[in-house]
């Protein structure tokens, strides 16, 4: 990780200023004939976004009543798009609810652990020293525990959560990563002519973090941001599969996944369809986030 | 670069090297379990809730229970005590299953190792060969058709490639538990073992699979980045055939990510295997540790996360180690 900070540095410097907008027609057009793939990916996202937040004008049924117990577990129908689940509710809204869980609370969860992470790493990388030693063994120890562990301890420790605190417990077990991240652009940066110039000029140290060195950080934060997106979604998914995700009746998709898991047999698409939409819109960032990392030029590995 | 010496001599530089190492990581498991202990007892509710919320206890064994696993006392007082056993070797009694943590561990964690440990194999010797095989051939119809699938796969959660799995493979192989249970302590050990085998399959499988997928993509970028090189020219123009030029040459530069993510895959592996354990009802320690928590078994939770971080801890010292083995120039870093 930290060898990618010259590289990402110095190509957006280089890089040449944008000449279109990203949601100009031409532009668009431009990346489906470049890029297939990100271009299906993007349009995938833009979908489910979209869904998300039109949610309730989309679906014609409660995804939280039941309608019919005497029928429950429904195969697709013309009525019911994606099927009932096992308490007789409609599939599809369901699903479409669920959207609105699994990306509301990632996105913000995400929002959450790029603050405390840039915080806590321009802290360490600016300050240097012990501070730095000890801010980074509070990191190492942290990346030291499988994340899945620790939130399950927690969640399961104390009954359930609201969706708040769910969001809080993402967030603040998810920044180590993104702390690493922005300590090395900061150590590569707070020695560069300009850092120096604005200090030799009397700026105080907390202006030339803020104004003249955080700045170079965005780029990879924005990168590491849109993957840390994505591994949100499963954490949230993989707690709730365990049955320790927001209160019933409203569910994620990873919720939805746990449903139909002891109904796999006979009733598939309880899990499959939730199961579809979850890893489209994983891979839909990922591919997004690899090609934005691409893009600006950072010298890392080419993480899938 | 061509060595005769298999096992490279790592000299007393790297000793210290990984002394130290082992001397942080010690610091780190250190403070993770404490972080672990005083979560876990700043949470609402206390142990055997199932048992003390009972009507039919008295208060006399309410009583009972706290006093003989200690928890009367401060939670400092506590906190002193636990940290006095672990030292001394000692991680206490299982509040669920009344026996010490050590001996339930004992039974869990070769499981988990013996899942991780298959998975990793397979997954790491797929991965470099496959990153390798697209990598050597870079934009061909081979790299970008299985490039595709190994983004794909990458990209599902472990728990619903479980699923999947589960869904098409339910009737080739055993999906539920360790061994056939019908199989008592009298079968031959062939048997027995042959049983094991066959439950290893799918969960091992799955694992092995999403490590495959993640490992492919670095390895073939590796080796993307290595192809080019002068030396690699220079071999080329001095007559090394093609298959020494890929494996001496090519692959064992290539190699450094795969390792540095073997080591640092052992989170994210020990996170996979929670959910791969508990879909496939593998009895180890994912399953182990979702149970405990459920229990509110704060000995055996505690073990599970000393333990886990401890395993963090060896897999980084390992890949340090590896990397110094194949690449010289660390060892006098």
């Amino acid at each position: 990780m930290p060898n990618a900070a010259p590289g990402s540095l110095v190509a957006f410097a280089d890089a040449p200023p944008a000449p279109l907008a990203p949601w100009a027609p031409g532009r668009l057009a431009g990346l489906f004939r470049r890029d297939p793939p990100a271009a299906v990916a993007a349009i995938t996202l833009a979908v489910i976004a979209l869904a998300a937040l039109l949610a309730p004008w989309l679906t014609p049924y409660d995804p939280t009543q039941p309608l019919d117990m005497a029928a429950r577990a429904q195969p697709p129908s013309a009525a019911h798009w994606l099927g009932t689940d096992l308490a007789s509710r409609d599939l599809l809204s369901r699903l479409l609810f669920g959207a609105r869980v699994s990306l509301g609370i990632s996105v913000v969860a995400v929002a959450v652990a790029t603050i405390v992470g840039t915080a806590w790493g321009a802290v360490a990388g600016y300050a240097g020293g012990w501070v730095d030693r000890v801010l980074m063994h509070v990191v190492d120890a942290g990346l030291a525990i499988p994340r899945i562990l620790l939130l399950l301890g927690i969640v399961a420790l104390w009954g359930t959560l609201s969706t708040t605190s769910l969001v809080l417990l993402l967030g603040l077990t998810g920044w180590f990563g993104a702390s690493r991240l922005v300590r090395a652009e900061v150590r590569a940066t707070r020695e560069r002519d300009f850092a120096i110039a604005a200090r030799a000029s009397g700026a105080s140290p907390s202006r030339v973090l803020v104004r003249h060195v955080l700045p170079h950080a965005m780029t990879p934060m924005l990168v590491a941001a849109t993957l840390g997106v994505g591994q949100v979604v499963i954490v949230e998914a993989g707690l709730a599969f365990l049955g320790y995700g927001v209160a019933p009746p409203a569910a994620s998709w990873g919720g939805l996944i746990g449903d139909g898991r002891d109904a796999l047999g006979t009733a598939w698409w309880i899990s499959v369809f939730p199961g579809i939409a979850l890893s489209a819109t994983i891979l839909a960032i990922n591919v997004l986030g690899d090609r934005l990392r691409a893009a600006l030029g950072a010298h890392q590995l080419h993480a899938p | 670069m061509a060595r005769s010496c298999p096992v490279p001599y790592l000299g007393p530089h790297m000793a210290i090297i990984v002394l130290k190492r082992l001397a942080q990581g010690l610091l780190i498991v250190w403070l993770t379990t404490t972080l672990t202990f005083f979560l876990i007892h700043a949470a609402p509710g206390e142990p055997f809730s199932g048992f003390l919320d009972d009507p039919r206890a008295t208060a006399e064994m309410r009583d009972a229970y706290r006093t003989r696993y200690g928890l009367d006392r401060p939670v400092l007082v506590q906190y002193g005590r636990f940290l006095a056993s672990v030292a001394a070797g000692n991680l206490g009694e299982s509040f669920f299953y009344r026996r010490p943590v050590a001996a339930v561990l004992a039974d869990t964690v070769p499981r988990t190792l013996l899942l991780m440990g298959t998975a990793l194999v397979l997954g790491f010797t797929a991965g470099i060969l496959l990153g390798t095989l697209q990598g050597s051939r870079a934009g061909g119809w081979f790299d970008r058709l299985s490039g595709g699938v190994a983004v794909l796969v990458a990209s599902l959660p472990d728990f619903w490639l479980a699923m999947l799995v589960l869904l098409f493979f339910a009737g080739v192989w055993p999906v539920q538990g360790f061994s056939d249970p019908t199989l008592g302590s009298t079968a031959p050990f062939a048997t027995r073992a042959l049983s094991v085998v066959r439950h290893l399959v799918l969960p091992a499988g799955t694992l092995a699979l999403l490590i495959t997928a993640t490992v492919s993509r670095y390895q073939r970028a590796a080796l993307i980045d290595v192809l080019p090189n002068a030396w690699m020219r220079t071999a080329r123009a001095k007559g090394v055939a093609r298959r020494g030029l890929m494996f001496r040459h090519a692959l064992r530069n290539a190699l450094l990510p795969a390792i540095t993510l073997g080591g640092l895959a052992i989170p994210a592996l020990l996170g996979g295997a929670v959910f791969i354990e508990v879909t496939f009802a593998w009895p180890g320690m994912g399953s182990l540790a979702v149970q405990a928590v459920g229990d509110r078994d704060y000995p055996l939770v505690l073990a599970i996360v000393l333990l886990s971080s401890a395993f963090v801890i060896v897999g980084a010292v390992a890949a340090d180690l590896a990397h110094a083995a194949a690449d010289p120039r660390q060892r006098h870093a």
